[in-house]
């Protein structure tokens, strides 16, 4: 077991799940999930929040077993490791509020950095805007993580407390199980479906989650973060995470080009929109939401698996969040940003430069 | 005695940034830094290798684990 534990954290060990993830969420898309989205975090878990009814865009509501199983097989890794640590305490209100405002930036670029790496690896040149708007999101959370920024201690709680999260994700699957999509209804007693665009594009329940549960356990063990990789190269010059993050673009790529799912271009771009500077400004607000609070959104699934009540309460943030974005009008959409998306990005990051230059040790 | 480095409770990049930190002020050739998850062990383990230190002794303590490095050489 010790030899296995050290794997993962090597360099070797994270280009394995880098690769991993490449290539099963190229796969995923082939086996049905929408067009350069096999995976996405912020996408799936607005489907989520749509699928429950938090905002009613049609096209967008699933309740997508990856995310459950992101929790889940984190949450099983943590056990059988012995790393299952349930703690909490840690600004809880203020990872709500950056996880909603994470979502609002995500849903301008429509991705979160999964995405990002996955539009890019699929041929989405718009990506590049979105990716280059992260790593200024990150950097500019480098500056106030060198300032002395940091959101408090944690403490030790009860284990209930790290279950929180998982039980929710528990409680989801059943009622996916329960009120499964009926053909050409939008709706299964209380959970909403799409009939068309990307929420009524899945792969089988049974497929998506296996691989949900296999990366959650694997990102557990790796520490596998898209937020980190940027941070750690910028503030330590650190490359392990992100020797993990360029495989996983390299795999999805020679995954796409396999399956004939690499069409490089930027217009006509599956669930996507070329107005780069809003593709940038939003990944700009996500990126600098996720460094102050410490993970890409797929880091704070897995840390939620493990115990770690904020990142949970950063999660249900998110879902919040991307009520907020459906319901006013933040989102983008194909066909360009929506009404409001502006003026939310601005918000969201004088927002977070509230909370990034308030939050520190003297 | 020894310089200590308390990051329990603290999320990446905290305790690494608080090992980067003592490892520049340190004196002495050894520092004890407090952590309390496997990851921010991890993380401190591998900075204080980046910085060419070692890592000299790990050990478990209530849920968490006290890290002794020492400069190498």
């Amino acid at each position: 077991m010790t030899q296995l534990k050290n794997f993962f954290a090597t360099r070797v060990g994270i280009i394995s799940v880098g690769a991993f993830i490449g290539i099963f969420a190229s796969l995923l898309q082939k086996w049905g999930n929408p067009g350069n989205m096999g995976i996405c975090v912020a996408c799936f878990e607005r489907d989520i929040a749509g699928a429950i009814g938090f905002h009613r865009a049609a096209v967008v509501q699933y309740l997508r077993p990856e995310i459950i199983g992101f929790v889940l097989g984190s949450l099983i890794a943590a056990y059988i490791f012995k790393e299952f640590r349930p703690r909490v305490g840690s600004a809880p209100i203020v990872r709500f509020v950056l996880g909603a405002f994470a979502m609002i930036g995500a849903l301008v670029f429509l991705g979160c950095p999964w995405r990002a790496l996955l539009r890019f690896a699929g041929g989405d040149g718009n990506a590049i805007f979105g990716l280059l708007g992260l790593i200024g999101g990150i950097w500019i959370g480098t500056r106030f993580l060198k300032r002395g920024y940091n959101l408090g201690r944690t403490e030790k709680t009860y284990i209930s407390v790290g279950w929180m999260l998982s039980l929710i994700m528990m409680g989801f699957l059943v009622l996916l199980l329960i009120f499964p999509q009926i053909q050409g209804e939008a709706k299964s007693d209380i959970l909403f479906y799409s009939l068309k665009g990307p929420g009524s594009m899945h792969a089988p329940i049974i497929v998506s989650l296996l691989v949900g549960l296999g990366i959650g356990f694997l990102a557990q063990r790796s520490r596998f973060c898209t937020m980190g990789a940027f941070r750690d190269l910028i503030l330590f010059r650190e490359a392990h995470l992100f020797t993990g993050l360029a495989t996983l673009a390299v795999f999805a790529f020679m995954t796409n080009l396999v399956v004939g799912q690499f069409h490089p271009g930027f217009v006509k771009q599956p669930v996507a929109h070329t107005m780069g500077l809003w593709n940038f400004g939003g990944m700009v607000l996500a990126g600098l939401a996720f460094s102050l609070a410490g993970g890409c959104p797929g880091r704070q699934l897995f840390l939620a698996g493990e115990g770690d009540g904020d990142s949970a309460v950063f999660v249900l943030g998110m879902i919040v969040g991307a009520g907020f974005s459906h319901n006013f009008g933040l989102a983008s959409s194909p066909a360009g940003i929506g009404p409001h998306g502006i003026a939310a990005v601005i918000i969201g990051i004088l927002v977070c430069l509230f909370i990034g230059f308030t939050m520190r040790k003297k | 005695m020894i310089t200590t480095v308390d990051a329990k409770g603290l999320s990446c990049p905290q305790p690494v940034l608080m090992t980067l930190d003592g490892i520049k002020k340190a004196d002495e050739n050894e520092i004890l830094i407090l952590v309390d998850t496997d990851t921010s062990k991890e993380n401190v383990s591998r900075a204080a290798k980046s910085q060419g230190w070692q890592v000299k002794e790990v050990l478990e303590e209530g849920g968490g684990y006290r890290i002794t490095i020492s400069r190498e050489g």
